[in-house]
């Protein structure tokens, strides 16, 4: 009843003696038309990247791609794995990430203000960003033991709470509220989607303002003038502001259909900072114009309902979950991204998933791809269900 | 197809959007929860869509103008500076084109070592040194420090030789002012130096690098037309500041090019008449007012104020008791001594306090009220009338007309004449001297004694005069024009009007006057017992009419006066008394005035007089005047 395919026997026989064919079976069920949307948008990072590096493919965009081929492997790889695996990785990755982020507190370096990394078999690996994936997989794992029924004991949440609010706290003592906000905004959506009842929901809600007055309170004066600057962000041009008003004009002088490849001005004349990292989006908007951006946010939307769809589309909770937690992360990097560099909210160290140069944001990005398939070829899995169906 | 689920055709919308399932797994739940997530990402990127068309259509031209205004920079050339030549085109302030090596740090890795190895073919100066060490810790990396200027060829062929080895080296020209003729037209020409902030705050052209502004002479008054309009460049920058390419480049208007009235032969000859004296000479084309030479010696190299001047040669220059710096034509005030009785004399002609015919006897000494004053003859003159008085300077027969005629008439005459008063002479620094009068002497709350009169009748006592005005005055006298001494002949190659003897006014004095007054100066060179027969012309046919002054700086005390022994040439040298004499020639038909001043040269007539002949006798034979190319020089273009 668990075995998926009831095909003819003597497939099922050629297949469990060889392992081979079910590699080449599941590969058919990989969505290539999801992996082509992720290589476009790996496309539009090199380009920009190209521009971004004054119109050539060193320094970014070579590296970058080479990086998304890695990328594309260990997305297939993982896309190979059945949910039983996933889950028992899961602890083993999730320890992992909260030790690495413990780390990282005590001897990694910090680039421009919050950026925390640590050298990691002589790379630079940034543990907040594989902390999401991690947290992710770990929910799923979590309530695809805890059946919808049960999900009204507000006991049975306990344990997801303190997974979700250990790598939260640790990345707010980085300090990097940006991770920390998008790692919250997995697990909430997680919890949500999991079927928290909604007096839960209600009763959590209530003391948020509460604490986000706290909050503000032990915010590092950094991140005060940042909230300061987002809202005043003439008064200090050169300063803080200057990265919010440079990526505005550069945006601004984009126009519809943009100053041209290559030709964007505030990029191609170093106006821009970070161009090539947080504000890849103005580099893009600046030379392809609002049609190009509206192109983005466009492709990045496709990525983000699709992921979406094969959460509800897997008859597995685990995979419901993990798929939504994948999507949401996603998500979170866009929209935390996008509104940063249109000047929406505070600026925070957070890159345009697939498009900004960096190699921790792109493996992370990718190996959340490699979960989501997975998710995807197993979606007519019934893993972890039978306790469901038996209750 | 391998390994597929199979597929139950009637609830495929079922399969795509489980909302409700039979049994309660949560899937309903779940499907409903995340289709509400999906509305709000949708609805969040949707926002970020209208937000982004917000910034880039609605409000795009005004963030363009602004990328615009990020993206160039709009910097200013420096126009060159207006050359200065004399009236045949002897340029003396000139652009000398400056080669400069400059280092852009950051082409080369080995910065410490660029310099050495530069410094191994062309030798730094310690001073250089640490001057290129400060530029390079204060500037940034793009922008180039000057390491050496003036190259000269040789110098620059061996950096050219080595550039590989001296990396981020480069050869720049620039201009810097430069007065081919040193000191010898300092003064008039004066000299320009790097504006100040207070210049740089009236014009924003002087920030520019390598502008100057004039100092003093000629670069100062006539810097407006000198200075030029500003081109501009229009560049494309990057966030730093570093030039990517060039947009638009205009370039600027050069300074206007000045032609003097000076003649630079004369001038010279003039220089070298006068020696190293402390004395100043003007020679004036009488009929119009060009100033043709005016010394005042001793001289300054004027190009040391551009790359600045040295203590030692400042101190040098302040401690001179012969007051290099100060332009003695225009700046030194002397009494004017006996040069001053022709003005006495016409302003007493024209109140009609005496006629050229009244005759007074001068017994040697005058008394006014208990004081005595002495002429300079012990023994008198007799009696003379107003030919005789001047021919022989008769002290005696002045302080009479003085008393007659009172301090205000003597002063507006003289004023009329070019005395004590500021002329429109084309250089800054200029005093007025002074012709005082009772109500000058009341507003210092001092008393005006009748015997302040009667001295002022001989140039002494309060009177002071530049001896620009002397040649003004003697100008004005020979020809009866009110001419204004001016410098500047032609501006970009077009002459002034007041280039015409007619452009100027005739002055308010009856001819007859003037021809009585000028038939004494006449008489002073010219006749027998006249003052300064010395000053007589040793030319056939052409006559100078002339008068002597020896000004004292010291009052003479009778006990001196009646030791008997009294000779001023004993005298330390500051308290001699000045040599002064105003000329003019030909006497029938006026052309050149001059007027010489030594200070404490002792007797005009001795010293003075003799020096004005020379002056003249050189000015004749040039007649720079009426002569389209400089004098005694063959254009070597003449075919």
């Amino acid at each position: 009843m668990t075995t998926p395919a009831p095909a003819g026997r003597f497939r099922k026989r050629l297949l469990r003696a060889e392992p081979s064919f079910r590699i080449f079976s599941k590969l058919w069920q990989v969505s290539w038309l999801y992996v082509l949307l992720i290589c476009a948008l790996a496309g539009v990072g090199y380009v920009a990247l190209y521009s971004a590096g004054g119109g050539s493919a060193r320094p970014f965009a070579g590296p970058q791609a080479m990086r998304f081929g890695f990328g594309m492997v260990t997305m297939i790889t993982l896309a190979m794995l059945p949910p039983r695996i996933l889950t028992k990785l899961a602890i083993p990755l999730y320890g992992m990430s909260i030790v690495l982020l413990v780390a990282v507190l005590r001897m990694g370096h910090v680039g421009k203000g919050a950026e925390r990394w640590i050298m990691l078999a002589g790379t630079q690996v940034q543990p907040s960003e594989y902390a999401k994936v991690a947290l992710a997989l770990m929910l799923a794992t979590w309530f695809a033991r805890v059946p919808y029924a049960k999900m009204g004991n507000p006991l049975r949440l306990i344990v997801p709470a303190i997974l979700v609010l250990i790598p939260v706290g640790l990345v707010l003592k980085e300090p990097n509220l940006g991770t920390a906000v998008i790692i919250g905004g997995i697990g909430a959506s997680m919890f949500f989607a999991a079927g928290m009842r909604l007096w839960q929901i209600v009763l959590l809600a209530v003391p948020v303002p509460f604490l986000l007055k706290l909050a503000y309170a032990h915010l590092h004066d950094y991140q005060k003038a940042r909230i300061t600057t987002f809202l005043h962000p003439e008064n200090d041009p050169l300063g803080a502001g200057y990265n919010i008003i440079q990526s505005k004009i550069a945006l601004g002088s984009g126009g519809m259909w943009g100053q041209g490849y290559l030709h964007g001005t505030q990029g191609q004349l170093n106006f821009l900072p970070e161009k090539q990292t947080d504000f890849i989006f103005t580099t893009i908007a600046e030379e392809w114009g609002y049609a190009g951006g509206v192109a983005v946010i466009g492709l990045l939307l496709v990525l983000i309902l699709g992921g979406m769809m094969m959460a509800i589309r897997s008859r597995n909770r685990f995979g419901r979950l993990l798929a939504l937690g994948i999507s949401v992360n996603f998500f979170l990097y866009c929209l935390v991204n996008l509104s940063m560099v249109m000047g929406a909210i505070p600026v925070g160290g957070v890159p345009l998933p697939l498009v900004s140069y960096g190699g921790s944001a792109m493996l992370n990005v990718m190996i959340g791809f490699g979960l989501l398939m997975s998710v995807w070829v197993h979606r007519n899995s019934r893993y972890g269900e039978e306790t469901d169906e038996d209750a | 197809m391998m390994w597929k689920p199979r597929r139950k055709k009637r609830d495929g919308l079922r399969r795509l959007l489980p909302i409700r399932e039979q049994k309660d797994s949560g899937r309903g739940v779940f499907t409903r929860r995340a289709l509400l997530i999906m509305a709000v990402q949708t609805a969040a990127l949707g926002e970020l869509g209208r937000r982004l068309y917000d910034l880039q259509i609605n409000s795009g031209d005004h963030f363009a103008k602004l990328a615009d205004r990020n993206r160039t920079s709009t910097r200013l050339l420096a126009p060159p500076r207006g050359l200065i030549s004399d009236r045949f085109g002897t340029v003396v302030a000139a652009n000398r084109t400056n080669w400069r090596a400059l280092l852009l740090p950051e082409e080369t890795t080995d910065v410490e070592g660029t310099i050495e190895r530069f410094s191994s073919f062309i030798p730094l100066e310690e001073r250089d040194s640490t001057r290129i060490a400060r530029e390079l810790r204060h500037k940034r990396k793009f922008v180039p420090v000057m390491l050496r200027e003036f190259l000269s060829w040789d110098e620059m062929a061996r950096i050219e030789l080595n550039s590989p080895s001296l990396p981020g080296v480069m050869i720049d020209v620039g201009t810097t002012r430069s007065y081919p003729l040193g000191p010898l037209l300092a003064h008039t020409v004066g000299y320009v130096g790097p504006p100040n902030e207070q210049d740089v705050a009236k014009s924003t052209l002087l920030a520019l690098p390598g502008m100057r502004v004039g100092r003093a002479g000629i670069e100062q008054s006539q810097d407006q037309l000198l200075r030029g309009q500003a081109g501009s460049v229009q560049m494309e920058v990057n966030s730093v500041g570093r030039v990517m390419s060039e947009l638009d480049r205009q370039d600027g208007t050069p300074g206007d090019e000045l032609a003097l009235t000076l003649d630079v032969g004369l001038h010279q000859a003039v220089q070298n008449r006068i020696g190293d004296m402390a004395a100043s000479a003007v020679v004036m084309d009488c009929r119009n007012g060009e100033v043709l030479a005016m010394c005042s010696t001793p001289s300054f190299d004027p190009s040391l104020f551009d790359s600045g001047v040295s203590r030692a040669q400042w101190a040098e220059w302040t401690s001179d008791q012969r007051t290099p710096l100060i332009d003695k034509t225009v700046a030194g005030v002397y009494p004017p001594g006996s040069t001053f009785k022709p003005a006495v004399a016409l302003a007493a002609l024209k109140a009609e306090v005496i006629t050229p015919t009244d005759r007074f006897f001068c017994p040697g000494h005058y008394d006014l009220g208990g004081a005595r004053f002495h002429c300079w003859a012990k023994h008198g003159h007799g009696s003379v009338d107003l030919h005789l008085a001047l021919k022989y300077s008769c002290d005696v027969y002045f302080y009479e007309v003085a008393h007659r005629l009172g301090m205000e008439r003597l002063a507006d005459t003289s004023h009329a004449l070019g005395l004590g008063t500021k002329l429109d002479i084309e250089l800054p620094h200029q005093r007025a001297g002074l012709i005082p009068t009772p109500a000058w002497r009341q507003k210092h709350k001092h008393h005006w004694n009748g015997g302040d009169t009667i001295v002022s009748g001989i140039g002494q006592g309060f009177v002071q005069v530049t001896p620009l005005q002397l040649a003004t005055y003697t100008s004005r006298i020979a020809t009866g024009r009110a001419v204004q001494p001016h410098l500047v002949r032609a501006v970009n190659g077009e002459i002034g009007a007041q280039i015409d003897p007619q452009h100027w006014p005739e002055m308010d004095l009856n001819p007859h006057m003037l021809k009585a007054v000028r038939e004494g100066m006449y008489a002073v060179v010219n006749e027998q017992h006249g003052t300064a027969p010395k000053a007589r012309l040793n030319l056939p046919g052409i006559t100078m009419a002339g008068k002597t002054g020896s000004a004292q700086v010291r009052r003479v005390s009778r006990a001196m006066r009646e030791s008997g022994h009294f000779n001023s040439a004993n005298l330390p040298w500051e308290y001699r008394p000045h040599a002064l004499f105003i000329c003019f020639a030909p006497y029938d038909d006026p052309r050149y005035a001059v007027s010489v001043v030594i200070e404490h040269g002792n007797a005009g007539a001795e010293v003075a007089a003799p020096l004005a002949r020379d002056i003249m006798t050189d000015t004749l034979l040039r007649d720079p005047v009426n002569h389209k190319t400089a004098p005694g020089q063959t254009v070597a273009n003449a075919d």
